[in-house]
Formats: structure tokens, C-alpha cells, sequence
């Protein structure tokens, strides 16, 4: 027997090897009650606060999630602070950015935004960054490639501000909130888990602070270092709405209906099959066909990925799919239900496409439903810039599901008024037409020659499948041959391919 | 030819709205404001005079708002306009 003095020489000695202090022999108690001392944690802070202890300085790189898409509040809200503060240079490294950041074309004037990361543009900014706005180009990465290039250092992020709807004084934050004062809702937080995982600060921004513990929870507090109040992180409404609303148009159901007929002859609609749709009219129209056809099959899904919508939700409680995996839910419905269910799971943005990433869930992935702006002869398919030569919509996850699906399947119109949307060349190269296996057009469907039997088991099923180029020559015999664009010789924008290759640049537009 | 102030064609998108009033000045004034005018507003004013000349109208102000037609509906527009302008139904 020996007692803890008799080894106290040992314990110095072994401390010195180690290098390590010997302790002390006492430990501090706090002994307040716990609901009280969360009152007055150190990790509630305000955004100004949360600003100059995150230690920004001009020139470095904050980042901001796009969940509330048109609602978003926070990126401005932020920015705005910023720029009163007087910061300078910064790099704003977004997942996405819509319509509703327009004012952060005076605080690029100002040279507070120098630089910006982003998936998507809309509206005003997008205009006049694609007129020549700013210095440096906008550059565009993939939903996956953005958590690629996060989790690579390719994108270091050195403040995350993330909006969420609830969130304990410790960080555990959600896009929900389970609390009576819940304000706003968004469902996962896919694409803020890359930057809580590796910025080198992260400052979560609430409109509902909860006790804790705020579980289940989309990010953790191993992962915040400040937490900030405010009156509304977004407008939940502009997520889209709430109902699920059936296209009336006719040529997007007869779109739905080739769409469905694709996937059911494709050979991949088969019991335990995944499958993940876009949210435009035709895509969420194909699912209801598709619904049809495995009721009366009786196949299910193992799982739908998305982008989760309504119908997903609807066919999951109906027992149609197993389960919903769920990187950004696409309305009311499919937030509550990420909230309420243990089967519909928030994933990151790594998790769930990043090419580098094995497990990640597109690699899973056997049909996907995308939509398109053009799709050119060589099945290359432009979803970002206009044919007006503007930015004007996002890269998304379409080069990650196309890439990684089995079959990816481009849904769009042969014309959209007098803009052909079967073309030549693509305006903007975003989805490489090697990964492009179907495209679906009111005027037949193309068969990518590289898919050579999905073909024959197409037209195995009487389906009219037809030459791309063929659907290229009638779109330009109903509106004459378009002139050219006044592209101009600046680079406006850098299209990164989601392995972080630099795979196509975006000249400015001149009017 | 005398001409009225007259229009034809609405706002939505695929048509264009064309209005034709006396010319200030001798000549087709073609005022175009269209959607796809980078592409296709070379095309659009082609159209415009072609179906304005045909039908013996070579004086015009002509005031354009496009949202995409195709040319079989930019000369049914011009016509309509025209005949009202007119007064002379080319129809008949």
C-alpha cells in the first residue's frame, strides 16, 4: 500500500517527463443552479461583440448558410454591421445568394465585399456583378464542391455567422425550434455544417435562444464560440410555401409524365431504388407519376435525397420511401417533418454530395431529376447564366447528382418564349455533358449515345427517342438563328468543377 | 397612308405589344424593347418593317414591348395593329 503523498515524488517525476504540470489538488465548484447560470453565458455575446472577439480582421473570409433562400435576413444584417465598423476587403464565402442581397452592391462599391464565393446569383447583384461590378471574378462551386473545398482548405473560412432557429446558450443550434417563442423555421442546416465544422470561428445567430439542452440538434456547441440574438433570422414564408401545388401548365405535365416514363423503363425503377428531384414544376409533377407507378408496382424507395420537398414527405408517411435524406428542405412541410422524424435526416453538404467523399450520399444515388436553362448538343447542361449573357440562377448540387447518380435525367422545354433551351454550346459549361444521361423535351427524348441501353430499353417500351441534334435544328427553325451575345473581355465570374478544377470562366456583358 | 393611333398585342410573355401612331418624321420609327433583344431584336425590327411595308406603310412611329414572340406572331401583332391604324381591313 502506498498513499497519494507517498507517490508524490513519482508524481513529479513522471510530470517532468511528460512535460505536463503537477495538479493542484483543488478544483473550482460552480454551484449555481443550472437554468440560472445559463443566463450568463460567457458565449452570449451580440453581433458586435461576436465581431471583434472573433478576431476578423480586413481581408479575411466569413461565410454564411442560404436556408432561408429569399427570406434570408442574416447576411445582410451582418454586412451591414461590418461595413458601419468599418472592415474592408472581405471574401464572402456563401452557399448560396439570391434576390434579396442586393444591398450588397453598395457594400462592394465600398470595398467592404472584395471578393465573394457563392453557388448562385439572382436579381440585382447578380446583374451587376455579371456587368462588371467587381475586381475580382465571383467564384462558383457546387454544393459539394463547396464542402469539398471547405474541408480541404481550398475555402478557409475564418468567421461563420449561421443563422438558425433556435439555439442554446452553448451553440447546439437547429434550423427549428421546439420552444413556444419559435419564430422562424428552415428545416435542415446541410449547408451551414461544413463552415460550424471548419471555420475558424463560428458565430450562431438566433432568433429564438432556448434552455438547454436544444437536442436534438443540427450543429453542436463543440463547434461555436458565440451565440447572438436577434429580432428575425428570416422570413420562413419566402422558403416556398407551405402546400404542395400541382402544375397546371400543360407542357410541364406532359414534361412530368415523359420524365416518370423515363425512370420507369430506365431498369432502375426496381424495389429499394433512390431518387432525388428538383423542385421545378415538371420535376415535382414527375413524382407524382411516380407515386402512381409504385403503388401499383408495389415498389419502394430505400430513400429520397433532396432538396426535400411535400411530396417526399408525403410519400415517406405513406411508406412509399424509407427514408428522406435531407441536405436543404424545400418548404414548411419538409422543415416540420425534419423536426418531427427520425427517419427524414439533416445531412452537411459533404455528406451529402462532395465528390471526395465515399459515403457521401449521391455516391448512393441511383435517379436524378434536374432541370435546365440549355442543354447543348454534347449534353452539356448550363444552369447559371442566362441567354441573355446575366447570372442568373445557381449551380446547386446539379454537377454533384449528375456525376454521381446512375442516371441523371435533365427536364426541360425545347423553348422558353423565343430562347431555345436545346443549343449548340452552352452559354456556361456547369454540368459536364459526360455525366448527362437523359434529356426530356415536350419534342422527344435524347438518349446521351454514351447510355447507348437505356435507349434501346426506352424504345423496348415504345418511347420516342430521338437525335439531340434534331431537337437543336427545331428549335432554331421556329425562331430563326439568335446573334451572338455582346460578351465583353473581363472575367466576371470562375465555374471551379466540384474536384476543384477550374472548368469554365464567365465573361462581363455589355449592353 | 393616313394612320390613327392604334395597338395590338399584350404584355404576357411569348406575345409582344405593338403600338403604331402617325410619324413625326418621315420614315418607320421602330421603338423596341424586348427580352431577347441581345439575340433577337435585329430579327424583331426586320420582321416589324417587312409587315409594315408590305402592308404599304412606310411612315410610322412604331413603339415595340416584346416578352419573347416568335416572328408568325410579331407580323400577326404588326397586322392587327396596322389594319387598326388604317382603318383597312387586309383581310377582307
Amino acid at each position: 500500500m502506498s498513499s497519494l503523498k507517498d507517490r508524490a515524488e513519482g508524481i513529479r517525476r513522471v510530470a517532468a517527463a511528460m512535460g505536463k504540470e503537477v495538479y493542484s489538488g483543488e478544483t473550482l465548484k460552480n454551484t449555481v443552479f443550472r437554468k440560472d447560470l445559463q443566463k450568463s453565458d460567457h458565449k452570449v455575446v451580440t453581433l458586435e461583440e461576436a465581431i471583434v472577439r472573433s478576431g476578423l480582421k480586413d481581408g479575411m473570409t466569413i461565410s454564411f448558410h442560404h436556408h432561408f433562400r429569399g427570406g434570408d435576413k442574416v447576411v445582410n444584417m451582418v454586412v451591414d454591421k461590418l461595413a458601419q465598423m468599418g472592415f474592408k476587403n472581405l471574401h464572402l464565402a456563401a452557399s448560396s445568394l439570391s434576390d434579396v442581397h442586393a444591398p450588397l452592391i453598395e457594400h462592394i462599391r465600398n470595398g467592404v465585399i472584395t471578393k465573394i464565393s457563392t453557388s448562385g446569383l439572382r436579381g440585382e447583384l447578380a446583374k451587376e456583378i455579371s456587368h462588371g461590378l467587381m475586381k475580382e471574378p465571383v467564384v462558383f462551386r457546387s454544393h459539394g464542391g463547396r464542402g469539398s473545398a471547405i474541408s480541404t482548405g481550398d475555402l478557409h473560412i475564418d468567421v461563420a455567422f449561421l443563422g438558425a432557429s433556435s439555439s442554446d446558450p452553448a451553440g447546439n443550434a437547429s434550423g427549428y425550434s421546439r420552444s413556444e417563442h419559435a419564430k422562424s423555421i428552415c428545416g435542415s442546416l446541410g449547408y451551414a455544417k461544413p463552415d460550424a465544422q471548419y471555420a475558424d470561428k463560428v458565430v450562431i445567430i438566433t432568433d429564438d435562444l432556448v434552455d438547454y439542452p436544444n437536442t436534438p440538434n443540427s450543429i453542436s456547441e463543440h463547434d461555436v464560440d458565440f451565440v447572438v440574438l436577434v429580432d428575425s433570422v428570416g422570413d420562413s414564408s419566402k422558403i416556398s410555401s407551405g402546400a404542395i401545388r400541382d402544375t397546371k401548365n400543360p407542357r410541364d405535365i406532359l414534361l412530368a409524365m415523359s420524365a416518370a416514363d423515363v425512370i420507369i423503363n430506365s431498369g432502375y425503377f426496381r424495389e429499394g431504388f433512390s431518387i432525388q428531384t428538383g423542385s421545378g414544376g415538371a420535376s415535382l409533377a414527375a413524382v407524382k407519376y411516380i407515386r402512381e407507378k409504385m403503388i401499383e408496382k408495389g415498389i419502394h424507395a430505400s430513400f429520397a435525397l433532396g432538396g426535400i420537398t411535400a411530396h417526399m414527405v408525403k410519400m415517406h408517411e405513406e411508406g412509399l420511401i424509407e427514408r428522406l435524406i435531407d441536405v436543404q428542405s424545400f418548404d414548411r412541410v419538409a422543415a416540420e417533418s425534419i423536426k418531427n422524424d427520425p427517419f427524414h435526416k439533416g445531412v452537411s453538404a459533404n455528406e451529402y454530395a462532395a465528390a471526395d467523399e465515399s459515403g457521401s450520399a449521391v455516391h448512393y444515388l441511383d435517379i436524378v431529376i434536374l432541370s435546365a436553362l440549355e442543354v447543348d448538343v454534347n449534353f452539356n447542361v448550363n444552369v447559371l447564366v442566362g441567354s441573355d449573357g446575366v447570372i442568373r440562377g445557381a449551380v446547386g448540387g446539379h454537377p454533384d447528382t449528375a456525376a454521381d447518380s446512375a442516371l441523371s435525367i435533365i427536364v426541360c422545354p425545347l423553348l422558353r418564349g423565343r430562347i431555345p433551351c436545346i443549343v449548340d454550346e452552352v452559354t456556361t459549361l456547369i454540368t459536364p455533358g459526360s455525366t448527362v444521361d437523359v434529356v426530356v423535351t415536350e419534342y422527344g427524348i435524347a438518349v446521351n449515345p454514351r447510355r447507348g441501353e437505356i435507349a434501346e430499353r426506352l424504345r423496348a417500351a415504345g418511347m420516342k427517342v430521338v437525335d439531340i441534334n434534331a431537337l437543336k435544328d427545331l428549335a432554331l427553325e421556329q425562331i430563326g438563328t439568335p446573334d451572338p451575345l455582346p460578351f465583353g473581355d473581363k472575367v466576371v465570374g470562375v465555374v471551379m468543377n466540384r474536384e476543384g478544377t477550374v472548368q469554365d470562366v464567365i465573361m462581363n456583358i455589355e449592353d | 397612308m393616313d394612320l390613327k393611333n392604334a395597338a395590338a398585342g399584350t404584355l404576357e410573355s411569348g406575345d409582344i405589344m405593338i403600338q403604331i401612331a402617325p410619324a413625326e418624321t418621315k420614315g418607320l420609327h421602330i421603338e423596341l424593347d424586348s427580352t431577347v433583344a441581345a439575340q433577337f431584336g435585329r430579327q424583331i425590327r426586320t420582321v416589324i418593317t417587312e409587315t409594315l411595308t408590305g402592308l404599304g406603310i412606310e411612315d410610322a412611329d412604331v413603339k415595340a414591348v416584346d416578352k419573347g414572340a416568335r416572328d408568325c406572331t410579331i407580323r400577326a401583332r404588326v397586322t392587327a395593329a396596322a389594319v387598326r391604324a388604317t382603318g383597312k381591313d387586309v383581310w377582307a
